[in-house]
């Protein structure tokens, strides 16, 4: 069977079961766009290359398939570069497909030639120049399996263009990967296992950290059971959002930066922790000295990197941490009463209510409202995504859910401009389900060329765009932390209503919070894509995150919210 | 203090540059790093010494071992090895300076691999202490040139790594 290196790359995606890939073709890659009609695969032409890295995120986090990009070399292919980091430190499994300029050419700074696996080597997990067309379909085989095998990330193969043309029988690979130094998984050590459970049954006060890991092994049924079992509450990370039902009695919700007081006060107060498939990230923990001093430290991950990476485990449990929860479930003691569960609810009345309920009532539309009413229309079941900033955040702490894999934001790399084209892919990998894009006005503006995709593609997302002015995040900072010196955060921004609707996309602007519930239901009624704008809050306390721990402090020596208690008077209430 | 690697790598283009990339990228410094063919083909055995404690190196092999092509890596610091280090040593040797510099070169039971007209250069391995010391006396006559090979390392016994 002679094929094409072309032709191979399209015969390969088929065979690891890809039906859409995202790209924009140039020089480089051609070839290989020329050949995509013979094979049915789906493709959705972005605007942006960064935007089909984002894309294939979403759609892969959404879907838990593999997703693919492909751009072209040089600039095509650095344009890749953010979502590729973006993928990586979300641990998000994707094949970036790059052309390149032909091998004879290469070294010698040749038109939009650039060094792409050199450039991507540090945020991969691993890359490939691929030089003879023999190598190439065991190459996309291995690619996908180390993608999606072990702690999931980007893998990235570089095609120069004459092995696109190069022509050679097509041997498919025959489904083992020869790779003596990846072992993706390894089984847990009973014994550690034990030494876990033990001081699970002596521990008092002990809270379960949820991350990602959860969600990625698949052991939110199992998690939700043990943490039953042994009546131990769980707070979850940014990425971990969803592992545990928002709504359940024993849920803390988010911790960290952001995280609700109650909860940082339960790890500060903890004298167990027990880390589930998270990683222990700066914004999770605050001053690292000073974290969750009283605590013993059981820590389960994946990735052996991890371990004893930030914080000393008294145990720490390679493995995955479904094998984990199966393995220790029967060894912990069933709880019936837990009087540190009482403890945590006399925290969670006061902060919750004072950070999270609490809302002026001046008259100002302001974020937490609009998220909130967002909440309760859809009742937490729709799959939202974040772009990064403000809006993030209260998404995080107002958008309560109970489903995993309904929240998709990017939480380690932090990229602003990663919301809609990140939209883009988990509507395209769950067609049916209804697609909700919170952005900021800072971030939109990154990335708000793929609005062209959107209506290419006819996808219905639904777009709130929480519109205050400014990069408000940075602004916040500025207003706490840097004596209120605004310096570059103030946009001059376009009217936004009309340059979505100039896409041919239905749009609303609301300044007024009577009107949140009919424009969201008006958006929710539109067959295709539709658009919000909500004029929110610029400053104080109407326009900033609670509760926040400031940079350099313990995690509960948070900013809250100021308290209202004798303010009625400047017109607040205590309740939406 | 330095503690020594020793990481059993896939002969693949790139894999140096993966593995220097790393320890730069978690910022650990590199005392020396060398690089050659193993007992089995198609793999490469590296000897990496960094400047780390013990949990800074049990880290840098944690990481390491997550790059694909390499196969595994195991700090050998505490446990009996044989290292060795090799250097050339290019040293004047006008005047009467030629015999005392032979002598020398006996002593620690070195070679002299090429002679010049007024400079010897001498083959030394050893362990790094040997090495250190012999250039160390040598300074005094004058060093024209050096060039060291960094340590390689392999552990005692029967049993490979």
């Amino acid at each position: 069977m002679r094929r094409t290196g072309a032709q191979i790359v399209w015969e390969m995606l088929r065979r690891e079961d890809v039906d859409v890939v995202f790209g924009l073709p140039g020089g480089a890659i051609l070839d290989t766009y020329h050949c995509l009609q013979e094979y049915g695969i789906r493709h959705v032409l972005v605007r942006h290359e960064q935007g089909a890295a984002h894309a294939a995120d979403g759609y892969a986090r959404v879907s838990g398939r593999v997703g693919v990009a492909i751009a072209t070399s040089g600039p095509g292919a650095t344009n890749l570069v953010t979502g590729i980091a973006t993928a990586m430190m979300d641990s998000s499994p994707m094949v970036c497909i790059t052309g390149q300029v032909s091998t004879a050419l290469i070294g010698s700074d040749a038109f939009q030639e650039s060094d792409v696996t050199g450039i991507t080597l540090p945020i991969t997990k691993h890359n490939y120049m691929v030089t003879d067309v023999d190598d190439l379909a065991d190459v996309i085989h291995e690619a996908f399996y180390i993608a999606r095998s072990g702690r999931p990330g980007p893998v990235l193969i570089d095609l120069p263009k004459d092995v696109q043309q190069a022509e050679t029988a097509f041997v498919p690979p025959d489904g083992d990967v020869p790779l003596p130094g990846y072992q993706p998984v390894v089984p847990v050590d009973p014994a550690e296992v034990r030494e876990a459970a033990d001081l699970i049954n002596e521990a008092e006060r002990p809270v379960i950290l949820a991350g990602h890991g959860v969600l990625m092994s698949g052991a939110v049924e199992t998690m939700r059971a043990f943490a039953e079992r042994i009546q131990v509450p769980v707070a979850v990370t940014l990425l971990g959002k969803g592992a545990f039902p928002g709504h359940h009695s024993l849920s803390l919700g988010m911790m960290g930066m952001h995280g609700e007081a109650y909860a940082n006060h339960a790890i500060q107060e903890a004298d167990l922790l027990l880390a589930l498939g998270m990683r222990f990230d700066d914004r999770v923990t605050g001053r690292l000295e000073r974290y969750a001093p009283k605590a013993r430290k059981v820590h389960v991950d994946t990735d052996a990197a991890e371990l004893n990476k930030i914080v000393r485990a008294d145990v720490a449990i390679l493995g995955d941490v479904g094998q984990f929860l199966d393995e220790i479930l029967p060894l912990t003691e069933t709880v019936s009463q837990r009087p540190w569960l009482a403890e945590i609810e006399r925290w969670r009345g006061e902060s919750h209510s004072r950070d999270i309920l609490d809302r002026p009532s001046n008259g100002r539309l302001v974020a937490p409202y609009v998220i909130d009413t967002l909440q309760q229309e859809t009742g937490g079941q729709v799959i939202v995504v974040t772009d990064v900033g403000q809006h993030q955040m209260w998404t995080a702490l107002y958008y309560e859910l109970d489903c995993p894999n309904y929240l998709i934001t990017s939480g380690g790399l932090g990229t602003m401009g990663f919301g809609l084209p990140a939209a883009i892919g988990a509507q395209i990998a769950e067609p049916d389900r209804e697609v909700w894009a919170i952005v900021g006005d800072g971030g939109f503006q990154m990335t708000m060329q793929e609005l062209g995709t959107l209506v290419q593609e006819d996808l219905p997302v639904r777009i709130a765009l929480l519109n205050n002015g400014s990069l408000g995040m940075v602004r916040q900072w500025q207003e706490m932390f840097y004596g209120g010196r605004y310096e570059a955060t103030p946009l001059a921004n376009p009217d936004f209503v009309r340059l979505v609707e100039a896409y041919g996309i239905p749009s609303w602007r609301v300044s007024d919070p009577g009107d949140t519930l009919a424009a969201i239901g008006a958006a929710r009624s539109q067959p295709g894509p539709a658009f919000i704008e909500f004029q929110v809050a610029r400053e104080g306390d109407d326009g900033n995150v609670y509760p926040i721990v400031p940079p350099g402090a313990a995690l509960h020596e948070m900013i809250r919210r100021p308290d209202l208690v004798g303010e009625a008077e400047t017109g607040r209430e205590g309740h939406l | 203090m330095s503690r020594t690697l020793i990481a059993l790598v896939e002969d693949k283009p790139g894999v140096l540059a993966r593995v220097a990339g790393l320890l730069r990228r978690r910022a650990f410094n590199i005392e020396s790093l060398t690089v050659g063919h193993s007992e089995e083909p198609g793999l490469s055995r590296m000897t990496i010494v960094v400047e780390s404690d013990l949990i800074g190196a049990q880290k840098v092999a944690q990481n390491l071992n997550k790059l694909v092509n390499v196969v595994n890596v195991e700090d050998i610091t505490e446990q009996p090895t044989v290292a060795r280090n090799l250097a050339l040593i290019k040293v004047r040797v006008s005047g009467g300076a030629r015999l005392e510099v032979l002598q020398i070169v006996n002593t620690f039971r070195a070679r002299v691999v090429d002679v010049g007209l007024d400079t010897l250069v001498i083959e030394v391995t050893g362990t790094d202490e040997k090495v250190e010391g012999l250039v160390q006396v040598l300074g005094a006559f004058g060093i024209v040139e050096m060039v060291r090979s960094g340590r390689i390392a392999m552990l005692r016994g029967s049993e490979p790594q």
